[in-house]
């Protein structure tokens, strides 16, 4: 049998190659062609896009600072077991490097890297190394303790040792509202210093909130435009598309002129007597603001896809649910509205990838308390310049962000998106 | 759905309570763009109708803030800023995007799904983390505060919308066209300008314009990147809403809303092209 096989004439195109080598090089090109096309815009993205964002979340678990400028003492403090405090010689080491850093002027560096883990710090800092350097001879430990109680206190040199490890999680930590206790072991803060917890569940639940305020809302004008005839649904769709292509700024700005206390729809209250001149309704500015704006703008992202799905189903499904004697509400409940469960998912999904990375509209209508976690990281990136603490906040939310990406692409697939 | 004959007091009654919700669910979008547009002509520096402005009398009206732009340095620069960064931003971005999509398309693509995970990756992260990155990376680079980092991040921003509608419309594109063009003798960028371009055109102008948009309407990157020599329109207007309004807003956000207006009926156009082309009836 073995030589049957073996006869079996192979088959060559007309120039004499095998057809299956043939075959594999025709599709080699070919691939090679498609990747090349490909390969500029893939490069331009992976420079441009990519590895800047890349480069700034490896800042959260960057810690090199204190081994760079005080690189003596932190090697001495990561040898040491994180017990009482250093002995002598770490001591000596660390006055001898203090001195030297104000010298050259890094000293504000490190104080500020400490104050972000230990607040209070900088000031200890400044004021010891300015004192250091008038101090001849040890014992250092003495010196120093004298200087500031604080450099007798296990906090602050576990916090040290922390601080000379060349990678840290202590960004991580802060953003979890977590942090090393004195003796290294990992506690979370005090009840009054937790803000980022909060913070991120407060943007999951106004982003949650909006999704379903678009949902109740889009849902309805998507199946009235989904049922009328063509030529008038056509003209409401641009009522749903022109809010999508005007300026975010300018939406924002609209609302913040009917919004405020002397805006649109106070004076309308007050002239239909709903409410006194004096008691205006604070309506933008804080949560509501928020809301109402970004219900405002993500409300064409929900109707978009819910129409397009709804378009879809047959009028005579329900046609029939009703002739085999459903009531509407049964023939809605059992008919349509599961067939439409593809567009809900979908719309849903993309309202609420897209605002709990929202940052413009909390930050000019949502005053002090309508603020979502992106302002919090912008915060820490333009004010408190803490870019570690920012990079982890950002890490967080983009892992949030990139799992319901994943998602959205297996259920409604990124190819199938509607862009207006 | 027209409500049948036969309806009951209570159908009757659901079905005018629907419209009228549905009304109400339309004059909310729709009401920020109508109280911007007549507020804009308002000749007092409030942002509320005054009594005059609802009499219609003549002298409550005036075109002082349309004037104020023109008079405006810091308008005029912002609104030259915004049109050349958009218009170069968009060109890059369509130019590399059709590219990109047309390798997506062809049938022997490697690593398909991940590439075109990266490639829309600038659509879905979040803009504050972007811009923060992009932050860094370009004062790295020495390209903070200049034209062409704003360029190149606006240009990064946009090709994901390129990319979707470009490839959307390659999906059903007769491959044997471009076959029967090379059988015939056409070269290859023959082919590319007088086969494949006149069909995919409006996916690519489409894609451009959501690129132009983009970059029209973006001021996160702005805030990080610009330096204040590259203050686009964005920028201005958020400036404005931060320390005072002054209806000069009002006025260039109404001119805003015709640009957009034109650029819907630009795309509603290139849509109803697209579908003759291809021979897809209107439903």
């Amino acid at each position: 049998m073995a030589d049957v096989t073996m006869e079996r004439p192979v088959i060559q195109t007309a120039d004499g190659v095998p057809l299956k080598t043939k075959l594999r090089v025709t599709t080699r090109n070919n691939r090679l062609k498609a990747f090349g096309l490909v390969i500029p815009l893939l490069a331009f993205v992976l420079i441009a896009f990519i590895f800047p964002i890349g480069s700034m979340l490896l800042r959260s678990v960057d810690n090199s600072l204190l081994p760079s400028l005080l690189p003596r003492t932190a090697a001495a403090l990561q040898e040491w077991d994180g017990q009482g405090i250093p002995d002598e010689a770490t001591f000596a080491i660390f006055a001898e490097e203090m001195v030297a850093a104000r010298k050259a002027r890094t000293i504000g560096r490190v104080a500020t890297r400490v104050n972000f883990e230990r607040s209070g710090m900088r000031s200890t800092f400044t004021k010891s190394a300015r004192r250091l350097a008038k101090v001849e001879a040890g014992p250092w430990k003495e010196a120093l303790i004298k200087i500031d109680k604080k450099w007798g206190e296990q906090g602050t040199w576990t916090t040290l040792k922390v601080l000379s490890e060349p990678l840290t999680l202590t960004h991580y930590l802060a953003a979890l509202d977590l942090k090393y206790d004195d003796d290294l072991s990992i506690v979370s803060e005090a009840e009054d210093r937790q803000i980022y917890v909060p913070l991120f569940l407060r943007t999951l639940w106004v982003s949650l909130g909006i999704t379903v305020l678009c949902l109740l809302l889009g849902y309805p004008i998507a199946f009235l435009m989904a049922t009328l005839p063509v030529r008038i649904s056509n003209l409401l769709m641009i009522l749903v598309l022109l809010p999508f292509w005007t300026s975010l700024l300018v939406r924002t700005t609209s609302w913040i002129v009917m919004l405020q206390t002397e805006g649109v729809l106070n004076d309308i209250m007050v002239a239909l007597g709903l409410i006194s001149d004096e008691s205006r309704v604070q309506m933008i500015y804080n949560m509501t603001g928020t809301v109402v704006a970004m219900t405002h703008i993500l409300l064409p992202f929900m109707v978009l896809p819910l129409y397009s799905v709804m378009k879809t189903i047959s009028p005579s499904y329900v046609r029939a649910a009703r002739s085999l004697g459903a009531t509407p509400a049964t023939a809605f409940f059992r008919v349509y509205f599961p067939n439409t469960i593809p567009g809900i998912g979908a719309g849903s999904l993309l309202v609420f990838i897209l605002s709990i990375g929202y940052y413009i509209t909390p930050a000019l209508v949502g005053g002090r308390t309508g603020q979502l976690i992106s302002n919090l990281i912008a915060f820490h990136m333009q004010k408190s310049l803490n870019w570690g603490l920012a990079g982890a906040l950002g890490a967080l939310l983009l892992g949030g962000v990139l799992a319901l990406y994943i998602l959205y692409n297996r259920i409604v697939g990124v190819d199938n998106m509607k862009l207006g | 759905m027209a409500l049948p004959p036969y309806a009951g007091a209570g159908e009757r009654a659901w079905y005018y309570g629907f419209r009228f919700f549905c009304g109400l669910v339309f004059l909310f979008l729709i009401a920020p763009i109508l109280i911007i547009v007549p507020l804009s002509f308002n000749a007092e520096p409030y942002f509320t109708f005054t009594p005059g402005m609802l009499s219609l009398s003549p002298d409550a009206f005036s075109l002082r803030w349309y004037e104020d732009i023109f008079r405006n340095e810091q308008w005029i620069q912002a609104v030259q800023n915004s049109v050349i960064i958009g218009v170069s931003a968009t060109i890059i971005a369509t130019a590399l995007g059709t590219l990109a999509a047309l390798g997506l398309s062809r049938p022997f693509m490697p690593f398909r799904t991940v590439i075109m995970g990266l490639l829309i990756s600038p659509m879905i992260v979040p803009i504050i983390i972007s811009a923060a990155g992009m932050y860094f990376f370009y004062s790295n680079v020495g390209l903070a505060q200049t034209y062409p980092g704003l360029i190149l991040a606006h240009a990064a921003l946009g090709t994901p919308f390129v990319v979707i509608t470009v490839t959307a419309t390659l999906v059903g594109f007769d491959h044997s066209l471009t076959r029967a063009s090379a059988s015939l003798g056409a070269s290859p960028p023959t082919t590319f300008f007088k086969v494949i371009v006149p069909l995919i055109l409006p996916g690519v102008i489409s894609g451009g314009l959501f690129a132009f948009i983009t970059s029209f309407d973006e001021v996160v990157a702005v805030l990080f990147l610009s330096g204040p020599a590259q203050t686009t329109i964005p920028r201005q207007m958020w400036s404005g809403i931060r320390e005072q309004i002054s209806p000069t807003i009002l006025a260039v956000a109404t001119v805003l809303i015709c640009v957009s207006i034109a650029l819907l009926a630009t795309l509603e156009l290139l849509r109803r092209r697209n579908e003759r082309m291809r021979g897809i009836r209107a439903a």
